[in-house]
């Protein structure tokens, strides 16, 4: 089978989500990748590395400086006449292009893969991960979008692609990208850090959740990550929700502070190695998850830990 | 303008699913169901643009069993003007309602279709995106803000950095997440109110479309569960813990 696996990257670098696609792709077959962007020369390089690339194909052309579904989607439509898979990272970006490819095809998309069974047979999450689904599709040809956590990152060196112009399809002008408030963050990134602590609506305000949550993530060199009820509340920007509807995390640490555990938490953090719970609430159901518990003030205990670790 | 708004009637988002103990699905027999909780949002969104006097009627469209007449209503109950069921037996997939959202366009004209980022029953995150592309429109997808300007429409979307704002040509796609509105409750009179506004009853072959899904559902099982682990005394046996793990020097 010939996968084409769609390269997620910020116009200079692959990002991780990248490589866990590419070992979902490489169990089906062939892995070709798609590199679309302006001015991304350096990306079709690191993407040639990533062990396991075949052709890389590159569209440089200003219509897809911003990725925009309405420009790409027709682009992975044209090179899906020579593959059998197309398969996208489960990240924002892949889950709004590739769909659309998908429509395109004629063919129903398989969302959030956690692993692959046999050549038309997958298990997803659905209901918020309250249960898994194994599925198989009768399509000729396949659109997956792939779960970062549930796959090993393939090798981001020691590959050898060939790097092959792909022909641009140009600018349908039915959007234009306006600008983008990116989060600078010296921290890790969420979805591939080691260690993550996370606030929850008991922080009370923004500034608690600066003075309190960051320091014992600076200790630990973690990331920080947020519930809804934490994000709504405006104490933290949105890209730190982890959740149904966040971030899925896999960390090997994930520190919850002060965060009750609805499903639609669980549902994005449960796969940690290792949850911590601080809460005052023995009763709260973040405590039937966790590993290491402390029944406490957060006010209390947080400053504590921070100083002690 | 017109605004068509896709709602899907799903497990109320607070109660817990249940296995059916043959393992082909989840048991929706007897338990509380609701209207999509993105589409809430979806059908709140159409309504504070009908306000702002920029969409000047809203039409709800529902595909699934004759049940989902009751959340029609809920989204007419909250002040969509008319509204479309299209009723169809067992799971039609995205792909499928997508194809019957492109015949409804075909017929009622809207320039924007508001629907909800996912459905939380199967996670799917597709019909958007879908029907942008069976319809070769504009899509701001996951929205966080609306706003019409001058023959476009300005979404920001929750993009996994951070924001970014797309300017759309009409008539164009939006899919709603979470913090884009809080959506109102229906009132008392408006509930009442709503039971004599007009719902047509259509069928996926009005629109030519077969439902028969591509894909099927093997098994439905339980994801592996986690054991709930030990509660330490205090701070200190905390940072031992860690310790053990190799993630704090005690
Ligand atoms: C469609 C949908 C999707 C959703 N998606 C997500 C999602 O992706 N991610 C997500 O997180 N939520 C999501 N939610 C929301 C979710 O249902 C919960 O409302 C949310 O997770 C609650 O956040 P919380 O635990 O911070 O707040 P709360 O539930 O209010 O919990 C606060 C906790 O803090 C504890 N506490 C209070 N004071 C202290 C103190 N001083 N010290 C220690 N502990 C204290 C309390 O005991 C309580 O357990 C979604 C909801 C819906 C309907
Ligand atoms: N059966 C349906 N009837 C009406 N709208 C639907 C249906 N299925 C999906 N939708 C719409 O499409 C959105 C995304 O659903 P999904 O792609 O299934 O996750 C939902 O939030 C609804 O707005």
């Amino acid at each position: 089978m010939k996968c084409l696996v769609l390269v997620e990257h910020d116009g200079k670098t692959v990002r991780d989500a990248t490589l866990s696609a590419v070992t979902a792709a490489s169990k089906l077959g062939q892995v070709d990748l798609l590199v679309a962007g302006e001015g991304v020369g350096p990306v079709a390089e690191a993407a040639a590395k990533i062990a396991g690339a075949g052709t890389v194909y590159v569209a440089d052309d200003a219509a897809y400086a911003h990725q925009l579904a309405e420009n790409i989607a027709p682009l992975a439509v044209e090179l899906m006449g020579e593959h059998d898979a197309f398969v996208c990272p489960a990240t924002t970006n892949g889950k709004n292009i590739a769909p659309r490819v998908a429509a395109l095809l004629d063919v129903m998309q398989v969302s959030d893969v956690l692993s692959i069974e046999g050549p038309d047979t997958f298990t997803r999450p659905i209901y918020a991960g309250n249960a898994i689904a194994t599925v198989k599709t009768s399509d000729p040809k396949l659109v997956l979008t792939v779960r970062g956590t549930a796959f090993e990152k393939a090798a981001a060196e020691g590959g050898s692609g060939q790097v092959q112009p792909a022909q641009s399809t140009g600018d349908k002008g039915l959007s234009r990208f306006e600008n983008a408030e990116i989060a600078q963050n010296a921290r890790p990134e969420l979805t591939s850090a080691k260690i993550i602590v996370s606030g929850g609506r008991a922080l009370q305000n923004s500034e608690n959740f600066h003075s309190l949550i960051e320091p014992l993530a600076d200790k630990l060199g973690a990331a920080v990550g947020a519930s809804r009820a934490a994000v709504d509340a405006g104490y933290v920007p949105n890209d730190y929700q982890v959740g149904q509807t966040g971030k899925i995390v896999a960390p090997d640490v994930y520190i919850a502070v002060g965060i009750s555990g609805a499903i639609q938490h669980l549902a994005g953090m449960k796969d940690s190695k290792i949850i911590v719970a601080i809460n005052k609430d023995a009763d709260a159901p973040i405590f039937q998850v966790a590993d290491i518990g402390l029944v406490g003030d957060l006010f209390k205990v947080v400053p504590e830990l921070t100083e002690k670790l | 303008m017109k605004a068509l708004v896709p709602v899907k009637r799903v497990l109320d988002y607070n109660v817990k699913p249940r296995i059916k103990a043959d393992g082909t699905g989840v048991d929706l027999s007897n338990v509380k169901m609701s209207m999509n909780p993105f589409d809430e949002i979806a059908v709140e969104e159409a309504i504070r643009l009908k306000e702002k006097g920029v969409v000047t009627e809203i039409v709800a469209v529902s595909i699934g069993e004759a049940k989902a007449q009751e959340t029609l209503r809920t989204a007419l109950a909250m002040g969509a003007d008319r509204a479309i069921l299209v009723t169809a037996e067992g799971t039609v997939e995205p792909l499928a309602v997508a194809k019957i959202l492109k015949g409804i366009v075909a017929e009622e004209s809207p320039e924007l279709v508001i629907l909800g980022k996912q459905a939380i029953d199967d996670d799917n995150n597709q019909t958007g995106q879908m029907l942008a592309g069976l319809l070769g429109w504009a899509q701001g997808t996951f929205a966080s803000k609306v706003e019409a300007a001058d023959g476009e429409v300005r979404v920001t979307r929750e993009v996994d950095g951070g924001l970014e704002t797309d300017l759309l040509k009409l008539p164009a796609i939006i899919t709603t997440d979470l913090r884009l509105n809080e959506p109102r409750y229906a009132s008392l009179p408006n509930i009442m109110k709503a039971k004599s506004k007009p719902l047509a009853n259509k069928t996926p072959a009005d629109y030519g479309v077969d439902t028969a899904p591509r894909i099927s559902i093997v098994k439905v099982t339980e994801p592996s569960k986690r054991q709930a682990g030990s509660k330490v005394a205090d701070v200190d046996e905390l940072v031992t813990k860690l310790a053990a793990l190799g993630i704090a020097k005690s």
